[in-house]
């Protein structure tokens, strides 16, 4: 077993008084050292669910089964002591929204302090402040900005204070809830050569999470597409983005316009159909009922994830039909 | 007409559902339910001291034993100086204690969350005048006011409640301020002030139910601040003079030297009793605290 | 673009005083205005004052000057007139995580401001509180609605969240929305819908729309009018499509040309220091970033010292294409009447900030 994040058959349900919610559906990853892997998918489709599960970070509702390996121990199973060792070192998360996570009545600089003086209890103050304004330059906030309170920065700014408090320990492998999703596109760039500089130099690993394919494509190494708690389709960014197998990656990849086109003037792509609800899937392709190229058979099995190009797998059983 | 009635019960129902919930996670943490038996018996005691022991037995002229009989068959936990069995007084002095403590709590939680939520939603100079208040309140040492005021207020049940209640607001007001003065950050509360909410709209839909479960959790805290603090007055004989409570209990048995003469019986039970009692109020508390937290809640 | 102005900006100037009694001017002289039936996209970087103003506008922060004024009257402070405001004009919260009551069910965020207006009784169409809390999650794309009522916050998706604030706004039928980043957490499908739905809003009610959002596409999809904000200003605005296909400032053909999808450009990416709103640069505000300065072509046409040293106006709030920028202004191309007096110290206000 290599690989630095390896995901077999993970599934996660939660419990709730109005039934199950099954959110996440066997699903199988595998993130090696200096790979991003991108995910994308509809929302509510169990991304962020897949990401905090990595961490064991799901709330107590949920139920997991399948295995998550970070650097080969299984993390599911894994004492409390060897899962805390990870958390501060091993792995970091950037929540999606989680800007509001930050404690309001503390400093920024102080809370971005705090994995690194718990990392090295022996660190001097000195080393510490500077570390912390290192940090903010890395996301593009002036090292004086550590004297902010939470309600003082904007939504972007806070965000770029959960991206640098994630990296403070230098994690080997960071997962990224829409790390990008409250910033504008000149933060975003910045931000994304960020992470991607950490990936080049570093050799950390990277699992990317975005409603925007453009990103990803831009981005990732791979790039895996959820609908309804499943993996539909896997392969090489750039064929996903430009030559998806799945209907739904295509509808994804189609729905963001392109500045100028004529074609999306008033006129905003968007996937007819509602978003499923996890708790009643319809038997055989969750995507069918929005599906237009559904036929019978989609309705009656669920189709394997399977290969169909060389390393780019999808699971819809009219791939290359006319 | 029924516009909102299936929104009531709706509501109603999820929170039903959240207390059972709670009471799950509460019945998780052990201590907590340790403290919980405790305290129960200890009420079921109180309530129950009708039927258990004799109110005959607290009268002083009408008492049967001999003076400071150690426990034996008929006073299992022996006598007193007036010949009254100890237990009956120790059944009867929980009345006292637990009434006293739980009317004191309440006046105190009040105080100190009326101050606390005022001081830390409004800004300028109401909430610093109150700030000044609180921190006045809690500089000021315990004792030597509890002492003024009591005897200016008078010596009885009432008025030792209100004495204690009085005096240890400050700490809850301080601790009610600073969660107020964080939820009032939050962007919710802004968005309910765009959607039209004045000030009480604000502090009694968004601010007061989530500084409530900080409130609930210190309220059992301050029960047992206030018990202990009973025993202390009555200790000082600041009690009221015509009821037996622990406090005064204590105060009988060392004016009579029980300790000299080695009548242990009558010492260690009502000072176990207040020890057993403020432990479990603040086992109690600690896991209330960390069953309504949500922040500790929502994430294992 | 006949119709009256609904709200209106004119010359807000929001502070806020940091530690250290550094001063960070946040707005600094915005003329904004908007029709019903319009919808107008504000864009611009992070930290630019875009939440800033649009919390000024909602009264929710106090200008330090400047007023705004809703059918050309001003809105006062006094409760009573910030709730009747607020029943008009309604805003959706860019943090949807943070912006939900964690102890409310969505049943509750959404009927919130259908409360406190009290008009649970008097709905047009005689529909009761919960049916007009079903019709405003379903229209939000929250379908089946009723199995969501009961949900709290961290409960749902980051997206779902989103469209539960969206729907609380919606419910109370405002005649202008003022939406902050409303679907920058959605993915492709909904935001497709919410966008029509706006869309839709508008060619039937009338519905007037600010939409804060970094997202250029998304202003080519739905906006009327853009308007761009540097480091609290707007630097250019006008119809959409002038803005985002022949845009004048150098800051918006840099924001264009990072826009991930349009790979038409050569990418400019902007150098120089952060934008910091305790410093704000003197001259043209984004001198110390601008690529035409750099690159000596402001020098050719001979106003670099220009954009060093002399202040721009306060862009107005016309619906032609007006642009602060001393080269713009000397090239003479669109909007030049509107930047061409500006290449003269700014009168008045600024001169001291
Ligand atoms: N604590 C919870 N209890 C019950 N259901 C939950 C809980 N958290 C999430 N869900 C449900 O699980 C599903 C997956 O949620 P998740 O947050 O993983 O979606 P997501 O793919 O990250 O969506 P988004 O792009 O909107 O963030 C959703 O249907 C959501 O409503
Ligand atoms: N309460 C405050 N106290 C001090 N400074 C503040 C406060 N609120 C905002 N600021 C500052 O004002 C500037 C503008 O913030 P604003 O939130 O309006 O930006 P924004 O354009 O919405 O950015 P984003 O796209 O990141 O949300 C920022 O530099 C921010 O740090
Ligand atoms: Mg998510
Ligand atoms: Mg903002």
């Amino acid at each position: 077993m290599t690989g630095l994040l390896r995901i077999e058959d993970l599934s996660v349900t939660y419990r709730t008084e109005e039934g199950d919610v099954p959110a996440v559906r066997g699903v199988d990853l595998a993130v090696d050292a200096g790979e991003v892997l991108g995910i994308a998918g509809e929302s509510g489709s169990g991304k962020s669910t897949l990401a905090s599960t990595v961490l064991r970070l799901q709330p107590s509702s949920a139920r997991v089964s399948g295995s998550v390996r970070v650097d080969g121990s299984d993390v599911l199973t894994m004492r409390w002591g060897e899962l805390r060792a990870l958390r501060w070192a091993g792995a970091s998360i950037v929540f999606q929204g989680a800007q509001h996570s930050l404690n309001p009545v503390r400093r920024v600089g102080t809370q971005i302090a705090e994995p690194l003086r718990v990392h090295d209890p022996r660190a001097t103050d000195d080393t510490v402040t500077s570390r912390v304004g290192e940090l903010l330059e890395q996301v593009g906030l002036p090292a004086a900005r550590a004297a902010a309170y939470p309600h003082q920065l904007s939504g972007g700014q806070r965000q770029r204070v959960m991206i640098a408090m994630a990296l403070a320990c230098r994690p080997a492998l960071v997962l990224a809830d829409e790390p990008t999703t409250a910033l504008d596109v000149m933060v975003q760039a910045q931000v994304l050569a960020l992470l991607s500089g950490l990936v080049r130099e570093l050799g950390v690993g990277m699992v990317l999470i975005s409603h925007d394919l453009s990103v990803l494509a831009d981005m990732c190494d791979r790039i895996a597409v959820m609908y309804a708690g499943r993996v539909v389709e896997q392969g090489p960014a750039a064929e996903v983005f430009e030559a998806s197998l799945h209907p739904y990656a295509g509808a994804l990849s189609a729905a963001f316009p392109r500045v100028g086109d004529p074609a999306a003037r008033f006129a905003p792509a968007g996937l007819p159909g509602d978003p499923p609800d996890p708790r009643y899937l319809p038997s055989g392709c969750s995507f069918a009922p929005r599906c237009s190229r559904a036929v019978d058979a989609c309705r009656e099995q669920v189709p394997p994830l399977e290969e169909k190009r060389p390393g780019h797998a999808a699971a819809c059983i009219r791939v290359g039909e006319p | 007409m029924s516009a909102g009635t299936e929104a009531r019960r709706l509501a109603r129902r999820r929170r039903a559902q959240s207390w059972r919930h709670g009471w799950r996670e509460f019945r998780r943490n052990r201590s907590g339910m340790a403290g919980a038996v405790v305290l129960t018996l200890f009420v079921v005691m109180a309530l129950a001291a009708p039927l258990i022991a004799d109110a005959d037995g607290l009268s002083v002229t009408r008492a049967t034993g001999g003076v400071l009989e150690s426990p034996s068959g008929a006073y299992p936990l022996g006598t007193d100086d007036n010949g009254r069995s100890v237990l009956t007084l120790l059944i009867w002095g929980s009345r006292i204690s637990l009434l006293v403590g739980l009317l004191a709590t309440v006046i105190s939680i009040l105080i100190g969350t009326t101050v606390g939520l005022l001081s830390g939603y409004f800004g300028g100079w109401p909430g610093a005048v109150l700030f000044r208040l609180t921190e006045w309140f809690l500089v000021i040492p315990f004792l030597p006011l509890a002492i003024v005021l009591a005897t200016v207020l008078g010596r009885s049940l009432v008025n030792i409640a209100i004495v204690i209640g009085v005096t240890s607001w400050p700490g809850t007001a301080l601790l009610i301020r600073s969660q107020t003065l964080s939820i009032k950050q939050r962007a919710y509360v802004d968005r309910s002030r765009a959607l039209g909410g004045g000030h009480g709209h604000l502090l009694a839909r968004h601010v007061l139910p989530n500084v409530m479960p900080l409130v609930f959790a210190n309220t059992t805290l301050t029960v047992a601040v206030a018990i202990l603090s009973e025993t202390t007055l009555s200790f000082l004989g600041l009690g009221d003079p015509t009821r037996v409570s622990w406090g005064s209990m204590l105060q009988d048995a060392f004016q009579v030297g029980a300790i000299t003469t080695g009548s242990w019986w009558f010492i260690v039970p009502p000072g176990l009793c207040v020890v057993l009692v403020v432990l479990s109020f603040t086992l109690v508390g600690q896991a209330l605290e960390s069953v309504l937290n949500p922040r500790l809640r929502e994430r294992r | 673009m006949s119709a009256p102005r609904l709200l209106e900006a004119r010359g807000l100037v929001v502070r806020f005083t940091g530690q250290g009694g550094a001063t960070a001017t946040a707005v600094d002289g915005v003329d904004l205005s908007l029709r019903s039936g319009e919808v107008v996209a504000l864009v611009g970087e992070s930290g630019s004052g875009k939440t800033t103003l649009a919390r000024t506008l909602m009264g929710l922060e106090r200008p330090a000057a400047g007023e705004v004024l809703l059918d050309g009257a001003p809105v006062g402070r006094r409760a009573r007139e910030l709730k009747e405001f607020r029943r008009r004009v309604q805003m959706v919260f860019q943090d949807p995580a943070g912006a939900l009551n964690p102890r409310h069910t969505v049943y509750e965020a959404v009927a919130e401001g259908l409360r406190l207006h009290g008009r649970t009784t008097r709905d047009p169409q005689g529909r009761t509180e919960e049916e007009r809390v079903a019709a405003a999650l379903s229209s939000a794309g929250l379908r089946p609605p009723e199995r969501l009522f009961l949900r709290y916050p961290h409960e749902l998706s980051g997206g779902q969240r989103q469209r539960v604030l969206i729907a609380g706004a919606l419910a109370l039928a405002p005649e202008l929305l003022i939406a902050d980043e409303p679907v920058s957490s959605l993915d492709a499908s909904i935001r497709g819908e919410l966008l029509a739905l706006l869309l839709t809003l508008r060619a039937e009610l009338g519905l007037g729309v600010l939409v804060v959002t970094h997202d250029l596409g998304l202003a080519w999809n739905i906006a009327d009018r853009t308007a761009v904000m540097y480091l609290g200003r707007i630097v250019e605005s006008g119809p959409t499509e002038e803005i985002l296909t022949r845009p004048q400032h150098p800051y918006t053909q840099a924001l264009l040309s990072v826009v991930p999808e349009s790979r038409r450009l050569e990418p400019v990416v902007l150098h120089g220091e952060v934008p910091d709103p305790t410093r704000i640069p003197a001259g043209c505000r984004f001198h110390p970033r601008c690529p035409a300065l750099a690159d000596g072509s402001a020098a050719a046409a001979g106003v670099d010292d220009g954009c060093r040293t002399a202040r721009l106006p306060v862009l107005p709030a016309t619906g032609e294409h007006v642009v602060a920028c001393h080269l713009a202004a000397a090239r003479g191309v669109a909007g030049g009447s509107a930047s061409a007096s500006a290449a003269g110290a700014e009168p008045g206000r600024g001169a001291s900030d």
